[in-house]
């Protein structure tokens, strides 16, 4: 008998389809509330700031601050949709619930949870930033077929911060430790990323830190699709969320073993 | 939906089995000379037994022994440094998903999922297994009519006392009708009604054939319940066989325990009548074949007091793991 590997691949199959829908099932019968919750904080910061700060701004090339909020703000409410579950959730299903535990006494391994996890967190966030989409075409600051296609990136922009946050998860003593994550990482992440003003504000020494994050990807692929124009370097920006998606998944697949199997 | 409800429902019923010798029948659980370590400190040392199919069979053991390392290496969730696991005729770690299909655990700690009812708890556990929902909701009248539970399929978890959230956790364990049931300390934690409760519903369990491997620091517990038990300690196995055995195999049949003022200075006495004594904070244990020169000593000091009473699995557990604390 040898001592497995905890940093082989993920060895991950349909099994994790049920713990999704576990998630899911708790999730539906708060569903309202939860929707709510979701939609009142960033539509309160996209109007406020939008049409409050946005009536002070010229336009912001060639369109109104709010227009130009619009895409920052799908994407910045996916983002945090995606990491509120992935650490507090998860985080509580692992550690306080022993969730996973019982889950890993059944036929289920802890690969399977992780991916359910992950999966979970990334359609929690589709829908966060669903819903602000839908206020944005209602609001008729996108108007264009192309912001269709947004539709397509949120989960992408889901499945990226849910693995990082669950990479984050696997190292957590407790809940404190989420708050340096979001102070530390995800609110500067939202100032250098293009959420709130155009990245190009920023000093060139910042930018080219932005342009490693992955949010900044996500509001470059975003904001050209609301506004009705075809991003550019499409390719770059998919494959820089889908690495950190994948990088990110390995890690807390990693992590987690490391901390749960032993 | 028929079909699953005419095999659920016999087996949860109270049946008449044939007595078969324990070794004609198959082991469902085999450990060989399991070796683990933990940093530096080596939690199993060469640990090896058996479980036949149909027996209870308990793991006793001070904390640190061992206990709960030795369930988690047997389902799999853990890997030995060396030594070999079979169970239900399959490889663990290597196929332990696939023999954890026929496998429940009642877990030490409760995990029952607080979000959801009584019987929601069961349903998605049975997803688990891969059971379709219709055949988990056949089975769950029954599976809380056996834990007790009846009429409380729409409670919430919050709501239940510490005993229910046990049976409940037992009655999970069944979902997925499985042939062996690792239980980790049962019954810790729970009033005596509880427990007797539990108990009996073991009793049941291993009358319908089902194989249990019990892990317990309860001695009543694993002496009622266990057809064959093992003592660890220091992560190997220092003593296996019924508890009848081991009582006759370790330790002398009658024990007083003496006490009260002067019971200590009494022990000297003691010494010169009964073969082995023992001195524990203010108690004095005599352990012998003959226990009527202790008694007749004791006749004329009334102010010590004492118990005479048969040798029970206790004393064999004390003698062979020692009076320290285990922390």
């Amino acid at each position: 008998m040898s001592t497995p590997n905890h940093y082989a691949l993920p060895r991950v199959s349909l099994r994790f389809v049920p713990v999704w829908r576990r998630n899911f099932l708790v999730w539906r019968k708060l569903a309202i509330p939860s929707i709510l919750g979701n939609l009142a904080d960033p539509m309160i910061y996209m109007l406020g700031l939008g049409y409050g700060l946005g009536s002070l701004l010229p336009q912001i090339g060639g369109v109104s601050y709010i227009a130009f909020l619009a895409a920052g703000t799908v994407c910045f409410s996916t983002t945090n949709s995606a990491t509120f579950e992935s650490l507090y959730s998860a985080f509580s299903r692992m550690h306080v619930q022993r969730t996973w535990d019982a889950i890993m006494n059944a036929p289920v391994d802890l690969d399977d949870v992780v991916l359910a996890e992950l999966v979970w967190a990334a359609s929690k966030s589709f829908l966060s930033g669903l819903a602000i989409l839908v206020v944005v075409w209602a609001l008729g600051l996108s108007t264009s077929p192309l912001s269709l296609l947004v539709i397509l990136i949120i989960p992408l922009i889901g499945l990226c911060f849910a693995a990082i946050g669950l990479a984050i998860t696997a190292m957590a003593a407790g809940y404190d430790f989420f708050m340096y994550y979001f102070t530390l990482v995800i609110t500067p992440m939202a100032m250098l990323c293009g959420v709130f003003f155009p990245m190009e504000q920023l000093p060139v020494g910042f930018q080219a830190v932005a342009w490693m994050l992955p949010l900044s990807h996500a509001t470059a692929l975003v904001r050209p699709l609301l506004l009705g124009d075809l991003p550019g370097h499409v390719f770059v920006h998919v494959l820089v969320l889908v690495a950190y998606a994948a990088a990110g998944f390995y890690a807390a697949v990693v992590l987690f073993r490391r901390r749960l199997l032993k | 939906m028929a079909e699953a409800q005419s095999k659920v429902q016999p087996e949860l019923q109270p049946q008449v089995r044939i007595n078969v010798q324990p070794d004609v029948l198959t082991n469902v659980l085999t450990v060989h000379d399991l070796h683990k370590s933990y940093e530096t400190q080596k939690v199993l040392r060469g640990m090896s037994f058996s479980v036949a199919r149909g027996e209870c069979f308990g793991l006793l053991g001070p904390n640190g022994a061992g206990k709960t390392t030795t369930l988690r290496l047997c389902l799999g969730l853990i890997a030995a440094e060396s030594g070999h696991i079979d169970l239900l005729g399959l490889p663990v770690p290597a196929q332990a998903r696939r023999a954890r299909l026929k496998v429940g655990v009642v877990p030490q700690m409760d995990n029952l999922d607080p979000d959801f009812t009584v019987a929601e708890n069961l349903l998605i556990y049975g997803r688990y297994f891969g059971l379709a929902d219709d055949a988990v909701r056949a089975r769950i009248p029954a599976l809380l009519e056996f834990a007790g539970l009846a009429g409380r399929a729409d409670a919430r978890i919050q709501t239940l006392s510490g005993g229910m959230k046990r049976r409940l956790t037992l009655a999970r364990s069944l979902v997925n009708d499985p042939d062996l049931i690792f239980m980790d300390e049962p019954t810790t934690g729970l009033d005596p009604q509880a427990r007797h409760l539990i108990w009996e519903r073991l009793k049941t369990l291993v009358g319908q054939g089902k194989t249990i491997l019990l892990n317990t620091h309860f001695m009543d517990e694993a002496e009622r319940l266990c057809a064959r038990l093992a003592i660890l300690d220091h992560g190997r196995i220092i003593a296996i066989g019924s508890p009848r055995e081991l009582i006759a195999q370790h330790i002398e049949p009658e024990v007083v325990e003496t006490f009260g003022d002067g019971a200590v200075a009494w022990a000297d006495v003691a010494r010169t009548l009964a073969p082995r004594v023992e001195v524990t904070g203010e108690t004095v244990f005599c352990y012998t074949d003959d226990a009527r020169r202790v008694l007749a000593s004791l006749e004329g000091r009334p102010e010590l007091r004492y118990l005479h009473r048969a040798a029970n699995l206790e004393d064999v557990f004390l003698k062979l793991t020692g009076r320290e604390l285990r922390d």
